[in-house]
């Protein structure tokens, strides 16, 4: 929570500021193979909401703001990434 | 230096004498000449800022948003449909606390189109969480410009603020204006230097989201600000009048209230003729008085409770109406005067006038002021006391340009 001081000057604050998190509003999980990845990037390039981490081998997701619009399964070039349905069976089965 | 000015060249006199760095307008009757004369400025070297031409009001004030934030002084202008227009914009600037400073030159809304005064315009933007300011004469249009800047940056405001002055009335009629020397306004006003503002080498979010948790503090704290506003405008109007040797009351400006049977309550230019109405009622032995109202957001509560409690008939005079109850004004002093909870509280009598520019003659604001004290005459019999309709002294008007709301 923010302190009074903050509060009072208006909803103006130093980033990263992440206290309303929007991933719940997703109908659509972006999921990723990893034994497809090459880490081409180009899913971390175009994420409109820079749900995408490098790492050294593969990218990995945060899916704290991830809306599902699927850029980013569009745009990988070598079909490592899916859109599945939350709560879907498919979602249940990538949770195990 | 005494100039011959009418109300918008003192609005852009103002803003010069403010060093506004940024200005971003949309040219609309009847503001247009304040902008126009900035532009001028400007073109002169007389005027050290930034002319941002735009496409629309909305992106005028979205303009003058983005270039506030970076911690510069900055001015709009505009009018009506304009003013409609900024509708969304109006709630970003005032939600994210950016102490923007607008001239609003009231004029009516279409449909009927019209260019002519009154304000509801204004009034419409009661809710947007700007401060508002209704001047009466050009010299309080530049005073409150000034002060205008004062106010919304104050660390307890933060609030932008309207100055609303009326269209054609004030904004187009010449009065001599004393033009304060620039030092002294200088002194009253120095650079605007906000806690924080966007600054690449420190990243900022402007406006973030925020979700149930989080908004109604920013609201609560918003509007904690703006009843803040309150005392802030009687300082700076004070510390004003210390510099400049002119005052306005800072909330409401009472003209022969002590011991008034019957107070006329208004906004704006008209109060220049109610003066000259109430000195003749004066003159002639009657108990009235003018109670102007200057900031009619933050509302002064308190204020009003205070001149208003001693009446026995309060006249209220809107230039606007909220279709299907009564002028605004009215409904907001009745509230006031209920809130106080006095006994003998006095009646209080709508009345709508002056719409889309048609004119409050002397003869309108006597004729209510007579109808008012015949009222206080029947209170003082034993019988209803209650204010009757009609009110011009001819009989002309009655009931279309000036009704009992």
């Amino acid at each position: 929570m923010l302190k009074e001081d903050e509060l009072k000057k208006g909803p103006n604050l130093y980033t990263p500021f992440l206290g309303t998190t929007t991933g719940s509003w997703r109908l659509l999980r972006p999921v990723l193979d990893r034994a497809r990845c090459n880490n081409c990037l180009a899913c971390w390039l175009f994420c409109p909401e820079g749900c995408f981490e490098r790492e050294e081998r593969a990218v990995t997701l945060n899916l704290d703001f991830c809306k599902g619009c699927g850029i980013c399964v569009a745009e990988c070039p070598r079909q490592a990434l899916a859109l599945v349905e939350e709560g879907s069976d498919d979602a249940r089965l990538l949770e195990r | 230096m005494r100039a011959y000015l009418n109300g918008n060249e003192a609005v852009a006199t103002a803003v010069r004498l403010a060093r506004a760095e940024v200005v971003a307008a949309y040219p609309i009757t009847p503001q247009s000449t304040i902008v126009e004369k900035i532009a001028e400025y400007i073109a002169d070297g007389s005027m050290a800022a930034d002319y941002i031409r735009v496409e629309s009001e909305h992106a005028a004030l979205a303009a003058c948003y983005g270039a506030a934030v970076t911690g510069t002084r900055v001015f709009t202008a505009t009018s009506s449909q304009g003013l409609a227009y900024m509708f969304e914009m109006l709630h970003y600037v005032s939600g994210c606390r950016v102490p923007l400073v607008m001239a609003v030159t009231n004029r009516g809304l279409a449909a009927p189109w019209t260019i002519w005064a009154d304000h509801q315009d204004a009034i419409a933007c009661r809710d947007t969480g700007w401060i508002q300011l209704y001047v009466e004469t050009a010299q309080e249009a530049l005073d409150t410009c000034l002060q205008a800047y004062k106010i919304a940056a104050h660390p307890e405001v933060l609030t932008p603020v309207m100055v609303c002055l009326d269209g054609y009335v004030l904004s187009h009629t010449e009065e001599i204006v004393d033009v304060p020397d620039q030092e002294a306004v200088d002194v009253f006003l120095p650079p605007y230097r906000p806690e924080y503002a966007v600054d690449p080498a420190r990243p900022i979010v402007f406006g973030i989201g925020a979700g149930p948790e989080l908004y109604p503090a920013f609201k609560h704290y918003q509007h904690q600000a703006m009843l803040r506003a309150r005392e802030i405008i009687e300082d700076v109007d004070r510390e004003f009048a210390a510099l400049f040797g002119r005052s306005y009351g800072g909330l409401v400006d009472p003209y022969y209230c002590d011991g008034a049977e019957v107070v006329l309550v208004l906004m704006g230019a008209t109060a220049g003729t109610a003066r000259e109405v109430v000195d003749d009622l004066r003159r002639r032995g009657e108990q009235v008085g003018l109670l102007r109202l200057r900031s009619f957001r933050p509302f002064p509560v308190a204020a009003l409770r205070s001149v208003l409690a001693g009446t026995k008939v309060v006249a209220v005079l809107d230039r606007d109406c909220s279709f299907g109850y009564e002028g605004v004004l009215a409904t907001e002093i009745k509230a006031a005067l209920q809130g106080a909870n006095v006994p003998g509280t006095p009646e209080v009598a709508g009345f709508t006038g002056g719409l889309g520019g048609s004119d409050i003659r002397p003869e309108d604001l006597a004729g209510i002021f007579r109808r008012c004290l015949e009222a206080v005459r029947r209170r003082d019999r034993g019988e209803s006391p209650a204010v009757s309709g009609g009110c011009s002294e001819n009989g002309k008007a009655e009931g279309i340009n000036l009704w009992l709301s």
